[in-house]
């Protein structure tokens, strides 16, 4: 019985872990192992050993400089547009009486679409001819514009047009969640607050926002490290161009592996940016431990 | 009588306010849709048409005959199932140790999974590609799956060893008095309980392996065993400006998912809101 129960957990944990091992624990060794490495994709020759060799060779690398300033750009404005916009519409999705299913169903419908097709559909939106969808709504509909832009053949516009994509895939997830927190919210304090003779506005900034604080740092942290997570829409819009100027960390070490072969820098680039999401993430997650003492501190 | 009437005003300024938010929402999609009807000459008509004024088929005949897209599309859900299948059931056994066993090494153990259930998708990608050459897994549809399996039993084990701590303890241990074996516990008691929080792990699983492309797009390498992202991704190369066959085929990848949420939406939202928050 005692020997019984002894082997049993592991019995139940085995074959999942012997896929974990194989596809996941010895790849993170190997990937360790090989950054270490002027690695030879030919396995007959010889890797030279070259110690922090490749790492040195990333941070001197403008290339990857220019990279991760582009995936720190987007991360920054598709998280902050995908927050301001989730909030707004959280907000008011919680307020209003009816139509709440479709809008919910809606908003989240990039979400669960897939990166590949929706990148396909902002490159048409996006397209240079005067026919392209956005050009001709500002060319002919709102008239901002006077004649059609390249967009996607200049860096700036062509991040306009990738900032959007990451800001509408998003909005409904951020939305989502929000929601959530929002419904837990005790009816109660809002019924005392507005005997007390409180306006909506008034409970919005001193009770909603206070208490929804902490999903919002919780929400930034996960969009945050989504963000830098970029690759598809880089490498279905812009494919890095014009002259590598959208170029973000993953189309980076993603041509760095499989265009130049240099694995030994590529498994660098990929640590190098696993620890800045790393540590980006506990800097916000220990924000919101700080906001949630102090909206806890300040009710009391 | 003036509170019902800003209250009034509140609720029509706020829904035409998200309506116009649902139009930008949903536009890209409806313009999809409206351009798969389109024949080729009428893309690029002045000025663009939402809805076609002359719809046609075309693209849809020619994208599921001819390109393929018939097997492209059942490569996906082969792919799709398997993975889904074995991450479920490989996850939920490895739940059902973590929550009602102690063991050596239990904590480091729990701590790997969670720690491999945060790591960036694609930061382990050049070791797994030399891997999944070694194996001579490269050009077969074997080569995803196993790595969708892998990649989904952290997530999964995460949310199914919560629920089955929360699981009444009295009915696993009766049954276990009653001299059912582990196994059987398990497989008739424990995961029959466990269908909500099933559903939600396949759900997440399932959207992940349908919609992967980076690791598909390296080791599906040939034309015939290619999944429908690699295989839209590798069309749209093909017919830079034909876009009605584009979104044609699009359409075909993406009606599932479409469909699938709309009438499960509740639980697909609940899933990806759980599988979010999973740090």
């Amino acid at each position: 019985m005692t020997i019984k129960h002894r082997i049993t957990p592991y019995v139940f944990l085995l074959p999942g872990l012997v896929f974990l091992a194989i596809w996941l624990v010895y790849p993170m060794g190997h990937s360790l192992w090989i950054s270490l490495h002027d690695w030879k994709i030919n396995p007959d020759e010889i890797s030279p050993f070259v110690g922090l060799g490749n790492y040195v060779d990333t941070f001197t690398d403008s290339q990857f400089w220019r990279a991760l300033k582009n995936t720190s750009m987007f991360a920054l404005v598709t998280t902050i547009g995908q927050l301001i916009l989730g909030v707004l519409v959280a907000l008011m999705l919680n307020r209003i009486a009816r139509g709440k299913v479709f809008f919910r169903v809606a908003y989240f419908l990039p979400v669960v679409t897939s990166w590949v097709v929706v990148s396909l559909i902002f490159r048409f939106l996006f397209n240079s001819d005067p026919s392209g969808m956005v050009n001709y709504l500002l060319v002919h509909g709102i008239k901002v514009l006077h004649s059609p832009i390249s967009w996607l053949n200049n860096a700036e516009t062509a991040w306009a047009a990738i900032y959007s994509l990451g800001i509408w895939k998003g909005i409904g997830f951020a939305m989502v969640i929000l929601l959530a927190a929002l419904q837990t919210f005790p009816e109660e304090c809002y019924a005392a607050a507005a005997i007390d003779g409180a306006s909506e506005w008034q409970s919005l900034r001193y009770i909603t926002l206070p208490l929804l604080l902490p999903t919002i740092i919780l929400v930034m942290v996960m969009l945050t490290i989504g963000a830098f997570q970029v690759y598809i829409p880089i490498a279905l819009i812009t494919n890095g161009g014009p002259l590598h100027r959208t170029e973000v960390v993953l189309s980076y070490m993603y041509d760095l592996a499989f265009h130049d072969l240099h694995y030994g820098s590529a498994t660098a680039v990929s640590f190098v940016l696993a620890a800045i999401v790393f540590v980006i993430s506990q800097a916000q997650l220990r924000l919101k431990r700080l906001s949630y003492t102090e909206s806890v501190e300040g009710g009391a | 009588m003036s509170r019902k009437r800003t209250e009034f005003i509140v609720q029509a300024a706020f829904t035409v306010l998200l309506l116009f938010g649902a139009l930008v929402t949903l536009y890209p999609f409806l313009y999809m849709v409206g351009t798969s009807f389109k024949g080729a000459t009428y893309i690029f008509k002045m000025p663009p048409e939402l809805i076609p004024a002359s719809p046609t088929l075309e693209n849809f005949v020619e994208a599921w005959a001819s390109s393929n897209f018939g097997s492209y599309f059942r490569n996906s859900l082969v792919v799709t199932a398997i993975s889904t299948t074995m991450t479920i059931l490989l996850g939920s056994m490895m739940a059902y140790a973590f929550a009602r066993f102690n063991f050596f090494l239990k904590k480091p153990l729990y701590y790997l999974v969670i720690f491999f259930m945060m790591l960036p998708a694609m930061s382990l990608i050049v070791p797994q590609f030399i891997l999944a050459t070694q194996f001579k897994l490269v050009g077969k549809l074997s080569g995803v799956i196993v790595l969708y399996i892998a990649q989904n039993i952290p997530f999964a084990t995460f949310l199914l060893r919560g629920f089955i701590e929360q699981l009444p303890r009295e009915i696993l241990e009766a049954s276990e008095i009653d001299g059912a074996s582990h196994w059987n516990v398990f497989w008739s008691i424990v995961l029959p309980m466990c269908k909500p929080a099933l559903a939600t792990a396949a759900i997440i699983a399932s959207l992940g392996a349908w919609d992967e492309y980076v690791w598909a797009n390296i080791v599906l390498n040939t034309a015939k065993v290619r999944t429908l992202p690699v295989a839209i991704a590798n069309f749209q190369g093909v017919h830079v400006t034909n876009w009605g066959l584009v979104f044609a085929a699009s359409l075909i990848a993406v009606a599932p998912i479409i469909l699938f949420f709309i009438f499960l939406q509740k639980f697909v939202i609940k899933g990806i809101a759980t599988g979010a928050v999973k740090g």
